[in-house]
């Protein structure tokens, strides 16, 4: 019943997102008012429509309705309530449902602004948002289906939607369970950051359609949505940070990133976004770049619905894999066609997207943004082709060939070392113009004492010469960076009388994004060092030993003590926990736990045993032990240095982004906001 | 002629202690030297996992497999081809260049990006000509002024847009 009631309310919802479409077209060219009216409110109400059937997938799921597949697919009954909620982004059916619940809500949310002047919008982002809605839906009734039950036909048990004839209900027993891997808090919100990023960057699409499609073509649309630029990007980043902490606490190789597909997919809108956040700037301060913001919207788009597909389907394992799938095409050809149709837009609208002023010189910060922009393009073109390539190789020499971290960290990392020495330039620059005079006299003191921090570093802390330019270029841009705030801070306090801590907040209070881009630039910093650490320094070794016996790496002794193994029969998992004593010259430090969880599926997970310091981390994995015996065993240690400093960052990341994102009232807006209220007051004193 | 054959011992027991030391090098390889080797073996089976670090069972089998190849005294270039003959190229952590059709994916990125690259300075060079009326129209800041003038006036613009 609750199946087909969800199923039903899916395919409603999924007719009223068509009519919202159609409607929205036909009211804007025939100029109707009250069409356009009926349009935003068809797609107003699949939200609700949608929550209904969501509820009825979430009340399956969380009563043990192992009859429909897709319950029984990511859930057992041995699974607390919270991970059966969760598990609705579990598997692939229920992720579309949730991308289409999330979309919906999003484009609500946006078309119940105030319209006012940019009314003429409307329309074209209803079209827009609904058009990707249908898409979803589509998938989820008519090709991944979360309400599919098992029947029992003549004795074989099949998945269908409704009741072949004569078959009765199949319920088993049990589900399989979510994968234990997924069971991790960290990737129980992952997904769903991911794909609140993912499914914001689609709003500020939607604008810059309607910007192109109605020739309003000037920055309004990006100032509509600079802030669902940012939250998008927000949630992206957060996503990303949570899955390399998940990685580096579950998957048990001593790393966060390992440049999977999977990941590559997510990674790759951010490139975009985050060129997209730099370039706007320019047409924002300068009039220019406008066909370039459109295609960078055009191509994050792009880019999310291309994501959302690969991160759930694992098609591209194989031509084959990709070709049978029967969402793999259908995702291939929307993706190609709201491309061309976007890009041809952009061509039809080529001479409206004429720069407003000239480009003065090759040292201005504009330009150097675009230097920015052709790096974060270069990294995308890397990622997408090393991404692609196993497919294409495949289709043509019949080979499967693998590409993996060493190919993408040879070829990106000299472009990152370039994006880091612009992030210690461009914010020295200023717009319309310098010159290599300027630039040198602003940074010359900062580079000194970066040098300074290198040599240090080369008499002291190592020799390895990449690592040595890494530590320069890090030094370089933190130095400028905080030369940055303490100049502002200083010209302000000249100015205006203040205290140096007070003129500092009023400074960065009133420039929210540029104060917090540079917090941002201080935590990729951070996060830089940390990552110098594990890929430069990182130290590993692997041996057996029978219990009292130990093992040296750095400076750590570790002595093994035992092993020791049982069931969680509920849990449906065999644990083996191994005691690991932790010394360093002679003094103790502390007791370690690598761990080895066996779940009865036959799925294994590795829990580290980990000893975290702003110095190194030492991270112990359990690999092999000898069943019967159980007094040998045989780890495998990593020791990662400055590798905390990844996490530390990834915190200070977020919280610029949120800094940067945080709604400011503007004062227009406050004095209205203030108006109100007082007449409010009046109203309810009168009463 | 007795030298000769002095010269015959000496070798022989020379060569007779060396197969010796090497006999007892012959113990099994250490985890270490394995993983080295593994690190650059991607797993068949399972998806983009370096065999160093795989947990499944056939994966333990091959690290086996690599000891005991590294204790017969194979180079590490025989294993990874060992690997490449009997699994194809997928084994391997990047494409070999080995074959032509390969070297696509070293050439195309470097030549989107030099593309793109001189699609770029082109355009900016287009873009800084001077083009005398317009550029003094629309001129913004002095090119002459010191840069902490210059920073100074930046600051108060933007502060004066604040108010």
């Amino acid at each position: 019943m609750i199946a087909e009631f969800g199923y039903g309310i899916a395919l409603v919802s999924f007719l009223v997102a068509v009519y919202s479409v159609v409607a929205a077209v036909y009211g804007a060219t025939r100029k109707s008012a009250p069409l356009v009216e009926s349009a935003r409110r068809a797609m107003l109400l699949t939200f609700p429509l949608i929550t209904l059937s969501a509820s009825a997938l979430l009340y399956l799921l969380v009563n043990n309705h192992f009859e429909v597949s897709f319950v029984y697919e990511v859930t057992s009954i041995s699974m607390p309530t919270y991970l059966k909620v969760t598990a609705w982004w579990g598997g692939q059916a229920g992720s579309l449902l949730f991308w289409s619940w999330l979309l919906a809500a999003f484009a609500s949310a946006v078309t119940l602004r105030k319209w006012d002047r940019d009314i003429e919008f409307l329309p074209w982002v209803i079209m827009v948002s609904s058009v990707t809605l249908v898409f979803f839906l589509g998938m989820v009734i008519f090709y991944e289906n979360p309400f599919t039950r098992f029947w029992l036909v003549n004795g074989n048990v099949e998945p269908h939607m409704f009741a072949p004839a004569g078959a009765t209900v199949f319920t088993p027993q049990d589900g399989n369970g979510l994968n234990p891997l997924l069971r991790h808090p960290g990737m129980v919100i992952h997904p769903p950051m991911l794909y609140l990023g993912f499914v914001s960057s689609v709003i500020p699409y939607a604008f810059a359609m309607a910007a192109l499609i109605t020739g309003r073509t000037d920055d309004r649309w990006i100032r509509l949505t600079r802030r669902w630029s940012l939250w998008a990007w927000l949630f992206l980043s957060f996503g990303l940070v949570l899955g390399g902490r998940w990685a580096y606490d579950v998957l048990g190789w001593g790393g966060y990133w390992g440049w999977d597909p999977v990941e590559i997919a997510a990674f790759m809108p951010w490139l975009t976004g985050t060129a997209f956040l730099h370039s706007v700037m320019i047409q924002e301060k300068r009039g220019l770049l406008k066909h370039w913001n459109m295609i960078l919207v055009i191509l994050t788009y792009a880019l999310v619905i291309f994501g959302t597909f690969l991160t759930r389907s694992g098609v591209l394992s194989s031509v084959h894999a990709f070709a049978n799938s029967p969402i793999g095409p259908l995702f291939m050809t929307f993706v190609s066609a709201t491309l061309i149709a976007s890009i041809a837009l952009v061509i039809y609208r080529w001479p409206d997207l004429r720069g407003e002023t000239e480009m003065k010189s090759m040292l201005s910060r504009e330009a150097l943004f675009l230097l920015n922009n052709l790096l974060f393009m270069s990294v995308l073109v890397i990622c997408f082709w090393g991404v692609i390539f196993p497919l294409i190789s495949e289709l043509f020499t019949g080979q499967k060939v693998t590409v993996g971290p060493p190919f993408y960290e040879r070829a990106t990392a000299p472009i990152f070392a370039g994006l880091m020495f612009l992030m210690g330039v461009a914010p020295l620059s200023a717009w319309g113009h310098s010159t290599v005079k300027t630039l040198g006299r602003a940074m010359w003191k900062s580079a000194l004492m970066a040098l300074v921090v290198t040599v240090v570093l080369f008499a002291t802390y190592t020799k390895n010469i990449i690592a040595l330019i890494g530590f320069f270029l890090i030094a370089l841009v933190l130095l400028v960076t905080f030369q940055e705030f303490w100049r502002g801070a200083r010209a302000r306090q000249r100015s205006q009388k203040e205290n140096f801590f007070t003129s500092l907040s009023r400074l960065m209070g009133r420039n929210r994004r540029r104060y917090g881009g540079y917090i941002i630039h201080i935590s990729m910093m951070l996060m830089a060092i940390g990552i110098l650490g594990i890929e430069i320094f990182q130290v590993e070794t692997q041996g057996t030993l029978a219990a009292g016996e130990s093992i040296q790496i750095e400076e750590y002794k570790l002595v093994f003590q035992d092993v020791a193994s049982w069931d969680n029969n509920p849990q449906q998992v065999n644990y083996t926990r191994a005691t690991i004593k932790v010394y360093e010259g002679g003094q103790y430090l502390g007791d370690l736990h690598p761990r080895k969880d066996m779940y009865f599926s036959g799925q294994p997970m590795s829990i580290p045993g980990n000893r975290s310091t702003l110095r190194d981390d030492l991270y112990i994995l359990l690999v092999d032990w000898q069943p019967i015996s159980s007094t040998a065993a045989t780890f495998k240690i990593f020791v990662n240095p400055l590798v905390n400093w990844l996490w530390i960052g990834s915190l200070l990341f977020l919280l610029g982004i949120i800094f940067a994102a945080w709604p400011d009232q503007d004062p227009a807006e406050e004095t209205a906001h203030r108006s109100i209220t007082r007449h409010a007051n009046q109203a309810s004193a009168a009463d | 002629m007795k030298k000769i054959f002095y010269a015959f011992v000496f070798i022989f027991i020379l060569s007779a202690l060396f197969t010796g030391a090497a006999f007892a090098q012959g113990d099994l390889p250490t985890d270490d030297e394995v993983n080295a080797v593994a690190h650059q073996l991607y797993c068949p089976v399972c998806q983009n996992t370096p065999l160093d670090v795989c947990p499944t069972d056939a994966c333990r089998d091959w690290r086996e497999q690599i000891r005991e190849m590294l204790a017969e005294g194979k180079t590490e270039d025989e294993i990874l081809q060992y690997f490449v003959d009997q699994f194809g190229d997928r084994v391997l952590s990047a494409p070999p260049v080995s074959t032509k059709f390969n070297w696509i994916i070293y050439i195309i990125p470097p030549l989107i990006i030099l593309a793109g690259a001189i699609i770029l300075f082109r355009s900016l060079k287009e873009w800084t000509t001077p083009k005398a009326a317009e550029a003094a129209a629309v001129e913004v800041g002095s090119g002459s002024s010191s840069p902490s003038d210059d920073y100074v006036a930046r600051f108060e613009e933007e502060l004066k847009k604040q108010k």
